[in-house]
């Protein structure tokens, strides 16, 4: 991050005064936030107010990385995008945003999904990097990629009305290394013990805030202002309102950077977060084609819709409305004589219902809907809302 | 009594209980406290075996307990013992 060679236009002087007569920053540090490289991963909730902030902040140069598109459903959150961009590749939404922002910063676009095979090559160009990544195969692979690469991490996450912020493998004027997110959470939960996709949710504020503060960590981690989080872990419990800072440490165990390091590249990571257990039987599957062609032949089976109420309001396809969470309840009145054909929104909740009622109930009439009620409004009713 | 700040993704097992204060001499024994109290809790603190998961950590005021005593980490009447799962995001 050497600066000594870049200047300001007067326009840029003008543009970041207020930063600059903080007389603990100055044009200094302004300057090493020109020649900075920041990679952010995940453009969603926290990396919108992250990227928005770094960009008027005058990052030179901002990477993100995204393969989604805009959706309606993401504005409730994602404030970088508008009703215009529905549709349109996130990166290219983003860059045009934040170049309307600030015409002095370079924005990179990595539209793409970030996996083993090339992370290590997006992010070896990067000084900084933050996570705003919303899985945790993905939150591993970020912090074990920016450990072999020798980058600090600032770390953002957020479920429902709970948020957490530190930054990992930073090292500080003495030298010292800070913990990472395998010192933090050396395993990840098992799939099927938290909260799945739109059971999950998440007040929409909660990543603004959350995403401010990576932008914050991000700009202290570049500039040397202040102390950043490392070695420090923050929660930020919404309901509360309260939050509290700990103590965190760097374990000798750590399979990457630890006393003796077994993970020397990037691995699998659905497998280490157990997505692809080989133990779990396979469930009966019928695409949204399928399903149809059984509606329109007046086949006779029965069809089971595990959302919940409030989603049901928004689209549904005529399926008997049972929440996964009374599924249990319900099981003696499900039909075992016929077909019964089970859907949530995308599939991941069906999942759990029909493993839930073939091992406490003993059914085997069971099919999932692969893709659940969205792939159903793609494939044979375009006209219900997606969501 | 120790005073236990439950996290909000598990506070559908507290009755929605954000702390819950509670009688012992030692983390662990407040573990095995909570989770009698409330079984459903428990799967997601314990493994099959009984050992703290690896995705949930406990602090002891500002410090993780696996850099103090662990579950033998002394608790008081004034003790604050922060349980903090792993969380991803909206997508967990």
């Amino acid at each position: 991050m050497a600066s000594s060679n870049i200047q300001f236009s007067k326009a840029e002087l003008a543009r970041y005064n207020r930063h600059i007569i903080i007389p603990e920053f100055g044009e200094e540090s302004q300057l090493k936030l020109k020649t900075a490289r920041v990679l952010i991963i995940g453009s969603g909730g926290l990396g919108s107010p992250a990227l928005l902030y770094l960009t008027a902040a005058g990052v030179g140069t901002i990477g993100i990385v995204d393969f989604d598109v805009v959706d309606d459903s993401n504005l409730q959150r994602q404030v970088l995008f508008d009703i215009h961009e529905i549709g349109k590749p996130k990166v290219e939404a983003a860059k045009r945003r934040l170049e309307a922002l600030n015409p002095y910063v370079n924005i990179v676009m990595h539209n793409t999904h970030i996996n083993s095979g090339n992370a290590l090559d997006i992010i070896k160009d990067y000084d900084v990097v933050a996570d705003g990544t919303d899985n945790f195969p993905t939150r591993y692979m970020v912090n074990d990629a920016t450990l072999l690469l020798d980058k600090p991490n600032v770390y953002g996450s957020i479920f429902q009305f709970e948020g957490q912020v530190s930054v990992f493998n930073y090292v500080n004027r003495n030298g010292e290394r800070g913990p990472n997110y395998r010192d933090l959470y050396p395993t990840p939960p098992p799939p099927g013990l938290v909260p799945s996709c739109a059971e999950g949710g998440v007040l929409g504020v909660l990543p603004g805030i959350i995403g401010s503060l990576q932008a914050l960590e991000v700009i202290k981690v570049i500039t040397g202002v202040g102390e950043p989080l490392s070695g420090r872990f923050y929660t930020f419990d919404a309901l509360n309102f309260e939050s509290r800072t700990f103590n965190i440490k760097r374990r000798d165990d750590n399979p990457v950077n630890g006393k003796n390091p077994t993970i020397h590249e990037l691995i699998d990571y659905e497998q280490f977060c157990g997505m692809r257990a080989v133990e779990e039987k396979p469930v009966k599957e019928i695409t949204a084609r399928d399903l149809y062609d059984w509606q329109v032949n007046g086949k006779p089976f029965k069809l089971i819709d595990v959302r919940e109420p409030s989603e049901y309001q928004i689209a549904q396809i005529g399926g008997e409305l049972i929440p996964l969470g009374k599924v249990a309840d319900y099981a003696n009145q499900i039909p075992r004589e016929i077909d019964v054909v089970i859907h949530c929104k995308s599939g991941a909740r069906s999942l759990k219902a029909i493993r839930e009622l073939e091992e406490k109930f003993g059914f085997k009439n069971l099919y999932n809907l692969k893709g659940g009620i969205l792939a159903y409004i793609d494939q044979v009713q375009p006209e219900l809302t997606r969501y | 009594m120790a005073t236990v700040i439950i996290p909000t993704p598990l506070r559908k097992f507290t009755n929605q209980t954000a702390r819950l204060q509670v009688k012992a001499g030692t983390v662990g024994e407040i573990i095995e406290r909570i989770t009698l109290d409330f079984p459903e809790l428990k799967q997601h603190l314990l493994d099959p075996k009984g050992s703290l998961r690896s995705f949930v950590n406990i602090f002891s005021g500002d410090d993780d307990i696996r850099d103090l005593q662990k579950e033998k980490t002394p608790v008081n009447d004034s003790s604050v013992i922060s349980i903090v799962p792993a969380i991803a995001g909206s997508i967990n």
